[in-house]
């Protein structure tokens, strides 16, 4: 791909996240970091693309450790942001638990 | 080969993966706006994370798959377990730990992409992949380092206090022009790892310095900035490397992280740019939002809504401001309509409460609330500790620490919304410590019109 097509979709990619959040609560600021620390966990994606070609243990050491970091945030990121979400989770009725 | 393997290959297919993978991280984005889809916001973009990266497995040039396997193994070893167990209250500096790897990530692919420019390109390595090597490892270091420290900060491991060392300001400058004036000479033409070496030890400094000197409670917004810089890492990485996957979803969070940092600071009334320059020049705007300092936390009705409407049990404390508001009835509705969707709650009355004693049961029978549901100070206090929210309605001397008299103590409670007309201290005249807390938020505003707003976002809910 071209550069000038490259930084087309950058601009409107840009443009689609300033646009995707809109007013959040407060409760959920955090979540949502936490989503989109997760996403860009992408990066994961760099490693796999190079360490096909990478030569030398150099190379193929920190495309190693890369793409473990990159899986950690990706894993990690979606997972700990899931259990912060189970706080949305809706209840039994408390009232029917009482017997009331 | 196959017609099936070759169709996986196609780059055509793969982008079209890629398409579908880029759909889902927007709609997932979306849904995690609202409390009621945020869960299914989460999953939905960890799907398109799934595709993402399957796709990107099929590209023909991506080979070596026993270190991709161990690379992937040893990531989800670490990380599953770091998510798993990590307790509730230590979810911000797992956050900051993630955020951290994820420009590590950036800042070693981006050596490595070096490195092989140098060997293959065999004379200069072309200048539109240069650049964003360049930015990917300057940002990618300076998150990975800060985030770190900001991790450190957070679990108490380095002092959560604002670290201040001599001359920062300047110290920062010289590293910042250090790291562009390398970046600098390699775009010119220089070929040489020792100057990328000293622009990610720069990088890496200058994260350390950015963060060290901003207080514990500014944390989470800088997380976030921290947050946003890997994502536009993580794209300049994508332009080095012609891959549109990396460009698409390191710019969304680049930016959809820049207004969540803006939100962040709002809520907290701090502004970015007084944390980061606070943090830049040592200037001692940097206390104001340490936990002596005398911030607030405001909240707006939705926020308040979805408190309340996902706790388990309210209490409400109700006091002067609710009579001179008349916003007993409001108050009533308001309990139904949580009460409707399983929230037990209760009032605790404390003895002086309002202008004379009994003023709040009169105005609560008035509004038909269940007596049952009166609670006096005595029997309220023991349950507090295991209330989710306490909702303070124009109540002020019989909820401060400070008051000097027994009062209904609201801040045991898992957190407090005050509602509040202004920042003018009490009947009594003092200064309540109580606003202050880190689980207090105040919605300011006319108790009955608050109290309306909230109950037309808790039934939009």
């Amino acid at each position: 791909m071209d550069l000038l097509t490259e930084l087309t979709i950058l601009v409107l990619a840009a443009f689609v996240g300033f646009e995707v959040i809109s007013k959040v609560p407060n409760t959920l600021h955090t979540p949502l970091m936490s989503a989109t620390n997760a996403i860009h966990g992408i990066v994961l994606l760099g490693g796999l693309l190079l360490i096909g070609e990478a030569e030398g243990f150099l190379d193929e050491l920190l495309l190693v450790i890369a793409i473990a970091f990159g899986t950690i945030n990706v894993v990690g990121g979606f997972l700990v942001t899931d259990r912060m979400l189970d706080m949305f989770r809706r209840r039994p009725d408390p009232k029917q638990e009482r017997g009331e | 080969m196959t017609p099936i393997a070759s169709f996986l290959q196609d780059i055509d297919f793969i982008r079209s993966l890629y398409i579908a993978a880029f759909i889902l991280f927007i709609v997932g984005l979306r849904f995690l706006n609202h409390p009621r889809t945020a869960k299914r916001g989460n999953a939905v973009a960890a799907v398109g994370m799934a595709i993402a990266v399957v796709a990107t497995l099929l590209i023909e040039e991506v080979g070596d798959y026993g270190l991709i396997v161990l690379g992937m193994a040893i990531g989800t070893a670490v990380g599953v377990p770091a998510a798993r167990n990590v307790k509730m209250t230590a979810m911000p500096q797992m956050v900051a730990l993630f955020n951290g790897v994820g420009g590590g990530a950036v800042a070693l692919i981006s050596f490595v992409e070096y490195r092989e420019s140098l060997q293959n390109a065999g004379d200069n390595p072309v200048l539109e992949q240069l650049i964003p090597i360049l930015f990917a490892a300057i940002i990618g270091s300076i998150s990975f380092w800060g985030s770190n420290i900001a991790f450190g900060k957070l679990q108490e491991v380095l002092p959560g206090r604002p670290i201040q060392l001599p001359g920062q300001q300047f110290v920062n400058a010289a590293l910042l022009l250090v790291a562009l004036v390398c970046a600098v000479v390699i775009a010119a033409g220089t070929e040489s790892e020792l100057l990328f070496l000293i622009i990610l030890v720069s990088a890496a400094l200058l994260g350390n310095m950015f963060v060290l000197p901003i207080g514990g409670a500014d944390m989470p917004v800088v997380i976030s900035l921290l947050n946003a810089f890997t994502g536009l890492s993580a794209a300049a990485a994508g332009l080095a490397l012609d891959n549109v996957a990396l460009i698409v979803a390191g710019m969304l969070v680049g930016a959809s992280g820049s207004i969540l940092t803006m939100l962040m600071a709002d809520a907290m009334n701090r502004s970015i740019p007084n944390i980061v320059a606070g943090g830049f020049g040592g200037v001692t705007t940097v206390a104001r939002g340490d936990a002596d300092g005398r911030s607030v936390r405001s909240t707006d009705p939705a926020d308040a809504a979805i408190q309340l409407s996902y706790a388990r049990r309210v209490v409400v404390t109700p006091g002067y401001g609710m009579a001179v508001a008349q916003a007993q009835h409001t108050v009533r509705e308001l309990a139904d309509e949580l009460e409707k969707r399983g929230v037990d709650v209760a009032y605790a009355i404390h003895p002086v409460a309002g202008r004379m004693p009994g003023h709040m049961n009169v105005l609560l029978a008035e509004a038909d609330v269940p007596y049952e549901q009166l609670k006096e100070m005595e029997e309220i206090n023991p349950e507090l500790p295991q209330t989710d929210v306490a909702l303070v309605i124009g109540a002020n001397d019989t909820v401060n620490p400070q008051a000097g008299m027994p009062i209904i103590e609201v801040e045991k409670a898992g957190s407090v919304i005050i509602l509040k007309r202004s920042m003018n201290t009490g009947f009594a005249g003092i200064d309540n410590p109580l606003f202050y807390n880190e689980n207090t938020s105040l919605l300011f505003g006319d108790a009955k019109e608050s109290v309306q707003k909230v109950l037309k976002e808790v039934e939009a809910l």
